[in-house]
């Protein structure tokens, strides 16, 4: 939902990084403020995913030009963890996994790790058995999977409902899907699709990097961009993605 | 590796000082003169005296081992020092007398030995480089007729005991270090359950090597009577040296029919510093002899010390429906090596054993486990899981698994499964972008990996286990 007055989230201006000395993102430029939603589209290899990996401090990556304002604080001083607890989230392309670390282990962490950077209590295992209980429902996870290894054996719709989750017990205020709705089902990605638009709410916003139409079907963009050789070529509304399913990426390389 | 995780692991070593205490030593090197000069010094009865010997002579006809996967330069016996003790040497009759500055160390090193500071319900028998400075609660102990008192203190009081078990599950002949250990050991535990007696608490053995240059040859005997249980938990640390230390040490347990013992061991010497400089060899033999029928032989460890670990804590099943139990993990980190893991030997009938290893290796280090499950023709109907796992830390280190069955009765039953696998990178950033630090996300892969042999450590070592690992392998991630 697009209201101007809203506060700025996320402010990146002439963002340029490189991975093993190789320059992929070459200046780009995004303003999310609360409530909205935006989609990054583009071909493989046009620094979509490098620039989520960015955003998140991703180790590989150095940042070698401009700047990434978040929640009014300099995003790139701030460690990765720094930038976690101050509500940026990730959900990841590739989920790894994490063999003998439960599940409820692992989100308890996080959540009471994030409660004492807000000052507020940490819960007991009981009382975040409740609340996880509760936030399971949202991605349609059957209680069982708290007890088990993180990602371990799960399915690729799985792992990405279990990033939902995450996200669903973080509550953040910028989420990051990176290429959330690749490889999954139908029904997997209505899932995932309704976990996340139940998660939207005035005070966060969501970036989606993904290649296809499809999701945009199930959480409706206010805002769709192309990224093509690491710049945001092009700017429109939910329309521009039906545009590119019936065009195409080439017509957008000349305005690049 | 990032540099988190470098600085996660090189965690600097907390027991590395060193106490001003004079001592008394015998002359270094190793002769018959040597060993009758410990034994007289030990006011030894003559029978042990021949043990010794008889050792001595049997060793000098043996070769140091070299299968093992370890490298390290030749150990020259005659650099060594058989026997240190704190001065004055004469028989304490209470804590008031020990030295306080050795009451300080161990203050230091969290083991205080006034009992009304001590872990309530832990018996504790502490040896400082080649003697027993005290045994706490030994008089509680006797009221239910167990004996728990120094290797020294019970040759002289329970000779009969000692002749009956010393050498019976490792033979003086068994291995070039138990050889030598048999000729020179100084002191150590002793500790004796009658029967029908459940040890009311756990008994526990801290070791301190202090001297430099000295070399630790402790004996531990332990004997459970028909129907006895006991928990005996044991601790190591050692000073920082440059040179490299000697630690050959033998266990002995004996489980008669229905006995039940738990062995734990959370090992901490010096590792030696990042460029393996300095550190203790440890080559230790450990067995227990579930003699009994339904007996019982549990052995946890967590080895996280040391420049070299060479250890196979073993049990031999005797008794027809004996169980052996086999918990491991061992950490090493820098340059260190070890090469450890454990046997099996059923002999009697419907025999079972478990072996659950967790090998986690970081820096440059080695890490190897070694083990063997041997089948009588006799053990009809024996059992035996094995569990090897290993975690990699970083690209410059290795793992190795070495795993022998050797099954001569057709009705038994063996599994075997191992895993391989890398705290990585990814791994890392999942955990940091979940807002969770690198300290935190390690010691919570590190606690998953060994949840398994924690769960069987008593309370307080399960605690001080996963604290060191946390130390041991701050900064190694990345």
């Amino acid at each position: 939902m697009i209201n101007k007055d809203s506060r700025v989230v996320l402010e990146v201006k002439n963002l340029k990084a490189e991975v093993a000395g190789v320059e992929i993102l070459k200046g780009v430029n995004l303003t999310v403020r609360a409530g909205e939603v935006h989609a990054i589209m583009g071909v493989n290899g046009s620094g979509k995913s490098t620039f989520s990996k960015v955003l998140a401090g991703h180790p590989d990556y150095t940042v070698t030009g401009g700047s990434a304002m978040f929640e009014g604080k300099g995003l790139f001083t701030l460690e990765p963890e720094a930038r976690a607890r101050a509500g940026l989230f990730l959900a990841f392309q590739y989920p790894v996994e994490i063999p003998g670390v439960s599940n409820s282990a692992l989100l308890r962490l996080a959540y009471n790790t994030l409660q004492t950077e807000r000052g507020l209590e940490e819960l007991d295992p009981l009382e975040f058995d409740d609340l996880v209980q509760e936030k399971i429902k949202v991605v349609e996870m059957d209680p069982s999977f708290l007890s088990r290894s993180v990602n371990e054996g799960f399915s690729g719709g799985e792992k990405k409902r279990n990033e939902i989750l995450q996200m669903a017990i973080l509550e953040p205020k910028l989420a990051i899907l990176d290429e959330t709705d690749s490889g999954l089902d139908i029904d997997a990605l209505r899932i995932v699709a309704n976990g996340v638009n139940s998660l939207l709410s005035p005070d966060n916003a969501v970036v989606m990097v993904t290649h296809y139409q499809r999701l945009l079907n199930y959480i409706v963009p206010d805002y769709v961009h192309v990224m093509s050789a690491g710049r945001i070529v092009r700017t429109g509304g939910k329309e521009l993605a039906l545009e590119l399913e019936a065009r195409g990426y080439d017509w957008l390389k000349e305005a690049a | 590796m990032s540099s988190a995780l470098q600085n996660l692991v090189n965690q600097p070593y907390k027991h590395g000082f060193v106490t001003d205490i004079e001592t008394e030593s015998v002359p270094k090197g190793l002769s018959e003169d040597v060993i009758r000069l410990i034994s007289a010094k030990k006011n030894e009865p003559d029978w042990l005296l021949e043990f010794r010997l008889s050792a001595y002579r049997h060793w000098l006809t043996m070769v140091e081992p070299e299968w093992a996967n370890v490298s390290y330069p030749k150990i020259d016996f005659q650099d060594i020092i058989y026997f240190t003790q704190p001065k004055p040497k004469k028989q304490l009759a209470s804590l008031d007398e020990v030295d306080p500055e050795l009451l300080r160390t161990f203050e230091k090193l969290g083991v205080p030995l006034h009992e009304q500071k001590l872990m309530t319900g832990v018996a504790v028998d502490v040896i400082f480089d080649s003697v027993s400075v005290t045994t706490t609660y030994k008089a509680k102990l006797a009221e239910v007729g167990i004996i728990f008192c120094s290797f020294s203190e019970a040759v002289h009081e329970h000779p009969e005991l000692i002749k009956r078990y010393l050498g019976s599950v490792v033979p003086t002949s068994d291995n070039f270090y138990a050889a030598l250990n048999s000729a020179v050991f100084t002191d150590g535990s002793f500790c004796f359950i009658p029967k029908g007696v459940k040890c009311p608490m756990d008994l526990s053995t801290y070791f301190r090597i202090n001297t430099e240059g000295s070399g630790q040859f402790e004996r531990t005997l332990i004997i459970a009577e028909e129907g006895a249980s006991v928990c005996y938990l044991e601790g190591c640390t050692a000073p920082q040296f440059d040179t490299n230390q000697l630690h050959a040490a033998v266990v002995e347990l004996v489980a008669l029919d229905s006995a039940d013992i738990k062995y734990s061991t959370v090992q901490n010497w010096y590792a030696g510093d990042e460029n393996g400089k300095g550190g203790i060899y440890n080559f230790v033999t450990k067995r227990g002899l579930c003699k009994g029928v339904n007996s019982k032989i549990s052995w946890t460890q967590v080895e996280t010390g040391s420049a070299i670990t060479w250890k196979y804590p073993s049990c031999v099943l005797l008794g027809d429906n004996s169980i052996g139990e086999f918990y491991s993990v061992a950490l090493t980190n820098h340059l260190q090596q070890a090469d450890t893991g454990t046997k099996m030997i059923h002999i009697g009938k419907n025999t079972r054993s478990k072996i659950i290893s967790k090998g986690i290796s970081a820096g440059r280090s080695s890490n190897c486990y070694r083990g063997q499950v041997k089948v009588g023709s006799r053990a009809t109907g024996a059992r035996n899981y094995s569990q090897c796992d290993s975690m990699l830390i970083g690209d410059r280190c290795s793992a190795s698994t070495f795993p022998t069955i050797d099954v001569q009765n057709t009705s038994a039953t063996i599994e075997h499964e191992a895993s391989t696998s890398k705290i990585g990178e990814d791994q890392m950033f999942f955990f940091a972008q979940r807002g969770i630090g690198s300290e935190e996300a390690i010691s919570m892969i590190i606690n998953g990996f060994c949840k398994d042999v924690f769960v069987h450590l008593p309370m307080e070592f399960a605690v001080e286990a996963t604290k060191l690992l946390g130390l041991k392998l701050e900064g190694s991630v990345g």
